[in-house]
């Protein structure tokens, strides 16, 4: 009972997390100013972060959450230099 | 599915609490980027997807590892940690660069009164013709 529950959340949370990775996607695709896609693109790290640590607990393994850390770090590294592209014009002066 | 028959109660009702608000509050998130008018208002959306989703979600982690395990597993406080210390950061310097890109151009800068999206008019001839 308490085991079909746990999957069935499992599979909700995934569900949630590929669906706000949609949403993402198109604001991507359509936002108007390149800010806009910045901040899809912060957002679609987050939950491709997030959707790696799901598959983790749901195989039952801690070998994702090494790929969850990485991606944390290269997807900030990433956003902090567009938004000092999008302000400055160039990323390194 | 391995592990997922031998986690005790108390772990598996945390867990299903923590995946399910953590899974609404993420999409509730990105529903917000997607559909709210303007770029000002759209930042507000993903903060609570970095924020609380993503905490709910790394709680849920941290708990079902350490139940399943039969020890403390706590490597997803790292990502907590760095998420909770690189959110805002990220965020001040997006906003940064969006209202520097706005006013590029506008001496006036934003209009005070009443609509605060609106952007002031550059010359005064603008500012006539627009009343």
């Amino acid at each position: 009972m308490l085991t079909d529950l746990l999957s069935l959340a499992m599979g909700f949370a995934t569900l949630c997390i590929v669906l706000a990775m949609l949403c993402c996607l198109v604001r991507l695709l359509v936002g108007p100013s390149a800010q806009d896609r910045v901040l899809a693109l912060d957002t679609l790290w987050m939950c491709a972060m997030l959707l790696i640590l799901m598959l983790g607990m749901r195989f039952g393994s801690l070998i994702y959450f090494e790929a969850a850390l990485l991606i944390a770090l290269t997807g900030f590294v990433s956003t902090v230099a567009l938004a000092k592209f999008l302000m400055r014009g160039e990323v390194i002066e | 599915m391995n592990g997922l028959e031998t986690l005790p109660a108390w772990a598996a009702i945390i867990v299903i609490g923590m995946l399910v608000l953590g899974g609404a509050i993420v999409l509730i998130g990105a529903l917000g980027l997607m559909r709210l008018p303007t770029f000002y208002q759209r930042i507000h959306g993903p903060a609570i997807t970095v924020t609380l989703g993503a905490g709910a979600i790394l709680i849920a982690s941290m708990v079902y590892f350490t139940a399943a395990q039969s020890r403390l597993v706590v490597h997803e406080l790292l990502i907590t940690l760095f998420i909770m210390m690189t959110a805002p950061v990220v965020s001040m310097l997006i906003m940064r660069a969006a209202v520097y890109r706005d006013l590029r151009g506008h001496k006036g800068g934003f209009v005070g009164e009443g609509d605060v999206y609106r952007q002031a008019p550059d010359t005064p001839e603008d500012a006539a013709a627009e009343k």
